[in-house]
């Protein structure tokens, strides 16, 4: 069974007469130890689709079910103990003024977690970084470590849904490489399940055993990672991100005059 | 073939607590009318060596150089006089972001207008007719419309091709790009490549290609300058990238996860001391 069921998700923002749809009827269901990624270009919705599970998007229509369970609004605690996030930008989704121990801590006091020093201190060790980070600030870190620290503030809850919104984009190649093999490890640890939104493919294709392509907040095609792999897209759409990853063809230029 | 720009000895530096800290440290090159990539991570001085050549080099920091030569004139004592006459009209640079590097409150047309007249005589009229010209040359496909607009009207990849006709309206000799295609989407990215590409077999263009992304320089520039620490540390064709001799520059194309699968984890970069030496 589905541990994470979307079923014909639509998301409209709007402000005052202005009505954008974002995402107009995305279904999709994630199996439980399975990672899911969503691939897009800006402005796809892809993003939205994450927001909208964790109900920082206005969800207009369709039900969402984790674990079989339908989700209704407001979400209720349990819901957080088995839904994380890790957001893009590392810089802006760590308080600049709390230390990464109040960081890790403030969760697990909200959902009376026992223990917690211990948990804290695993916690850091689990994403690879030492006793040594426990009492800095975010700005006395490097963007790929309080990425590690925005995962290990996700993992601490011990969530089985983890919903990853572009982690590396903000990150060096380098650095992506360590970022994603520690996402690999994790989840091969403790059987974690991932939904991955990027918008590179190659990210994807690395990490997810499935993907779906969205465009303009609509679901383009649904893929195995073999097809990505192998190439084999349906829709013209997902054709042109495949080409576009080749990189640059001077070829193709005499193609399209 | 003469050279175009010629950059020896490149130093910045700029002052801290514990006395001033080099970010680019003997930075050598020349280039003639091609493609030149500067690759590195953040950090690596990349960014600064393109802001040096248009002595753009933020307070405090202090660029010097055994010579900074573009076509013949040194740069390195140019009058602001000098400055005026270049930037912009023979060496333009496009940056990164088109929300941060167009004027906010002017249309797009006045501010391709105004880069226009202010290098060159030219009536309202030409100019108009001239900044038309320019959308349409980067495959804008409503030129009148965009003129009309401000930038927050426009798309990412909108602002930045407006950008990029912003910059190449007084038709410079040299474009510096720095990561001109980050923000933008794959698929825009390879437009606006097809763009600055056409320019340069076209008008024989010289250009610099700022970028981070490994695979995209490799398979569009024609030569270049992996950066670590401040310092070049490979100088390769292109084409031969993937058959790097630097163990930094081979380190940072094998950690890319590739479409077809490959190693599993990811290998690691894994940093030498001796490299930054």
């Amino acid at each position: 069974m589905a541990i994470l069921d979307v079923e014909n998700l639509e998301v409209t923002f709007s402000k005052g007469a202005e009505k954008v749809h974002a995402v107009r009827g995305v279904s999709f269901a994630v199996k439980q130890g399975e990672s899911y990624g969503i691939v897009g270009e800006s402005g796809s919705g892809k993003s939205t689709v994450l927001r909208a599970i964790c109900a920082l998007a206005p969800r207009t229509a369709g039900t969402i079910r984790v674990d079989g369970e339908a989700l209704t609004l407001p979400l209720k605690p349990a819901f957080y103990r088995k839904v994380q996030m890790v957001f893009q930008d590392p810089y802006a989704s760590l308080h600049p003024r709390h230390t990464i121990d109040r960081v890790l801590s403030e969760p697990l006091a909200i959902h009376g977690f026992d223990d917690r020093e211990r948990r804290v201190d695993r916690a850091l060790e689990d994403v690879g970084l030492g006793q040594g980070f426990r009492f800095r600030y975010p700005h006395q870190l490097s963007g790929g470590q309080r990425q590690r620290v925005a995962i290990a503030r996700a993992l601490i809850l011990e969530p089985s849904i983890l919903l990853l919104d572009e982690p590396t984009s903000a990150l060096d190649a380098s650095i992506q490489a360590e970022v994603l093999n520690l996402l690999d490890r994790l989840r091969a640890e403790r059987g974690l399940t991932y939904v991955m939104v990027s918008h590179d493919l190659s990210v994807v294709a690395h990490m997810c055993e499935r993907l779906l392509v969205m465009q303009h907040g609509l679901a383009v095609e649904e893929m195995s990672r073999e097809d990505l792999q192998a190439r084999r897209a349906r829709e013209a759409y997902t054709q042109s991100l495949l080409s576009a990853t080749l990189g640059y063809r001077a070829d193709e230029k005499e193609k399209t005059e | 073939m003469s050279d175009l720009l010629n950059v020896e000895d490149l130093r910045i530096s700029f002052p801290s607590r514990h006395g001033p800290v080099e970010v680019v440290r003997g930075v050598s090159f020349s280039m003639g009318r091609e493609r030149l990539g500067i690759v590195g991570e953040s950090g690596s001085g990349k960014s600064q060596t393109g802001r040096a050549i248009l002595g753009l080099t933020p307070e405090p920091g202090k660029a010097v150089a055994k010579r900074l030569e573009f076509d013949g004139t040194n740069l390195r004592n140019a009058t602001k006089a000098q400055w005026r006459e270049i930037r912009g009209q023979r060496i333009s640079m496009v940056m990164q972001d088109p929300k941060f590097s167009l004027n906010p409150v002017m249309t797009i047309g006045r501010q391709l207008m105004e880069a226009y007249r202010t290098h060159g005589r030219a009536t309202k009229a030409e100019a108009h007719a001239k900044s038309l010209e320019m959308l349409d040359a980067v495959q804008i496909r409503d030129p009148e419309r965009v003129m009309g607009a401000y930038p927050h009207e426009l798309s990412g990849g909108m602002g930045q091709r407006a950008m990029i006709a912003m910059m190449l309206i007084t038709e410079p000799e040299l474009l510096i790009a720095d990561e001109p295609t980050s923000a933008l989407d794959v698929t825009v990215q390879i437009e606006v490549l097809r763009i600055l590409d056409r320019l340069v077999t076209d008008r024989g263009m010289g250009l610099i290609f700022i970028s981070h992304d490994l695979r995209l320089v490799s398979s569009f520039c024609d030569r270049v300058l992996v950066m670590y620490a401040g310092q070049v540390v490979e100088e390769i064709k292109a084409s031969e990238l993937a058959h790097a001799k630097h163990p930094y520059t081979q380190g940072l194309f094998n950690c890319l996860p590739r479409i077809e699968g490959g190693v599993r984890p990811l290998p690691i970069l894994e940093r030498d001391e001796a490299w930054a030496n």
